[in-house]
């Protein structure tokens, strides 16, 4: 059975390979995953704050939210538009183009081979954590880890499809990059990478339910924190957004292809 | 030191007018800006709960603080990211060569070569920001606070470069260091809210290792009257040690640098 290209013979060997070739850069990874410290930043701030009273989370409650909002953020950070724009501008596209598999595939893979890379350096750092903060520790129920592990991933699918939306206007504009900045901006505050969403405004709160940002980082974190959550309404958002996403960007990215050829004609 | 001047023009000049032609560009950037300052005072503001403090500062001086904090972003977009974040570049492809061939001193070039003018309004959006937050907290500004208000934020600045520069001349070993400067921007990050609401073992971090409370919570609470002396000589200090440190590490750097051909 192949899908847009791929078959069982071909996920191994590209995963294979994207993971071998992540390896190489591991002190890379490695900083990479240290450039995340903005949740515990943002913990140590929220500690010391009286606001916290407000948000019913206690001090163990915060101290877990935010490593899980770290944790979920190190598996679900896409960079398409950056690799995608490169291999445009370079000419390394036209070759994947040719091949029998969409290249959107290719960064999938990338992106599985960076998160495996990045699993011991993202342990490491939560270990850090928990000799700092022994009292936070715990550990999720296996049935609790699993849906956590679902709602990242689904966090990283949108996450990406999203992005792939942004690159694949890369063929009608260089501006690609500046949109995914624009994009970045209001990802970051209304996420919960910063704060929870407990703690906004409930005008606020409601106006960030309708966009996708609240699913990529504190629906998931909060499942791994073992909070009370909607799991049904988050999970129901979660596979809307993909629903959505993934025909739009399929269709863009045929329109685009489509257009590309022609500019090398 | 004549021909260091007039090369700096016209280095800036040209910028400034290649810049000019991608209009689309300043419009967006100034989005972004608007965007992303309305949003650090949104998030502010959720930490002003019932008794209206963060760590002892009221709303009004946490804005200053986020002034000067916006200041020094817009100074890192307009000055620091386009000429250090090239640094990499020289080094991966071989034209840092061409650099170090010119009969003007390397740091030189490197630090000073471009100018990005798309960050210009951020840092007069915080120094907006600053003032107003001045207004509000009733300070009484005089000719000598406000000289020394300069001085402060001219040593944060050479902070600031010092550190980056630091980190971008690894390159010449490492030769893709972009990431290291992704972490160093999220620590300067921290300097958004004031020192005294961190914990006590970020505090030391921030202001000896990482001297991120010399950027803005220090040059606010010399607006404010309470930074002391020793506490400004102690960030002039800090900024010369880090320049000469950054100054003498390139210098060592550039021993190890071997071109691809030799």
């Amino acid at each position: 059975m192949r899908i847009l290209g791929l078959n069982r013979r071909i996920i191994r060997v590209l995963l294979g390979t994207q993971y071998a070739h992540m390896l190489e850069y591991r002190a890379e990874i490695a900083l990479w995953a240290l450039s995340g410290v903005l949740p515990f930043i943002m913990l140590s701030v929220w500690s010391g704050s009286e606001a916290r009273t407000g948000l019913g989370l206690d001090g163990v409650a915060l101290d877990r939210y935010f490593l899980s909002a770290f944790l979920v953020r190190q598996f679900s950070v896409v960079w398409v538009v950056y690799a995608f724009e490169e291999d445009a501008l370079l000419g390394r596209l036209s070759p994947y183009l040719l091949q029998p598999l969409h290249p959107l595939w290719r960064y999938v893979a990338a992106h599985l081979g960076e998160q495996l890379t990045r699993l011991p350096f993202a342990a490491v750092i939560a270990a850090v954590f928990f000799v700092i903060q022994p009292q936070a520790f715990w550990l999720p129920s296996f049935g609790g880890f699993l849906l956590a592990w679902l709602a990242t991933w689904l966090a990283f699918a949108i996450a990406f499809l999203f992005q792939s939306l942004i690159a694949a206007l890369c063929f009608w504009s260089e501006k690609a990059s500046a949109l995914e900045r624009l994009q970045f901006i209001p990802f970051v505050f209304l996420s919960g990478l910063l704060a929870p969403l407990t703690a906004f405004p409930p005008a606020v709160r409601a106006v960030a339910q309708w966009t996708p940002f609240p699913y990529l980082i504190d629906f998931p974190a909060r499942v791994l924190a073992g909070q009370s959550v909607d799991l049904a309404a988050g999970f129901g958002a979660q596979l809307a957004w993909v629903a959505l996403l993934l025909p739009l960007v399929l269709l863009l990215w045929r329109a685009g292809v489509r257009r590309y050829s022609a500019m090398g004609a | 030191m004549e021909r260091y001047g007039r090369t700096l023009r016209r280095f800036w000049s040209t910028a400034v007018a290649v810049q000019l032609e991608y209009q689309a560009n300043v419009l967006i950037e100034l989005l972004a800006v608007a965007m992303s300052l309305s949003g650090s005072l949104f998030l502010l503001s959720l930490f002003y709960g019932p008794d209206q403090t963060l760590g002892g500062w009221s709303w009004a001086q946490a804005l200053m603080v986020q002034g000067l904090y916006t200041v020094f972003d817009g100074m890192a977009s307009t000055w620091l990211r386009p000429n250090l974040g090239a640094i990499v570049t020289h080094v991966r492809e071989g034209t840092l060569d061409f650099v170090l061939l010119k009969p003007i001193d390397s740091q030189f070039w490197l630090s000073l070569r471009t100018l990005s003018p798309a960050g210009l309004p951020e840092i007069g959006l915080g120094l907006g920001l600053l003032a107003w937050g001045c207004h509000q907290a009733g300070v009484v500004l005089s000719l000598s606070g406000l000289f020394t208000v300069l001085v402060m934020l001219l040593a944060g600045g050479l902070i600031l470069y010092s550190l980056w520069f630091l980190i971008a001349a690894t390159s010449i070993w490492f030769v893709k260091t972009w990431n290291a400067t992704e972490v160093l921007r999220a620590l300067l990050a921290s300097g958004r809210y004031p020192l005294s609401a961190y914990p006590p073992a970020l505090r030391l971090l921030f202001t000896v290792v990482l001297p991120v409370a010399f950027l803005t919570t220090v040059p606010a609470q010399v607006l404010l009257g309470e930074a002391a002396a020793p506490m400004l000589l102690a960030g002039l200090v800090l900024a010369v040690l880090f320049f000469a440190a950054a100054r003498a590490f390139w210098l060592f750097a550039l021993r190890f640098y071997t071109s691809a051909s030799s």
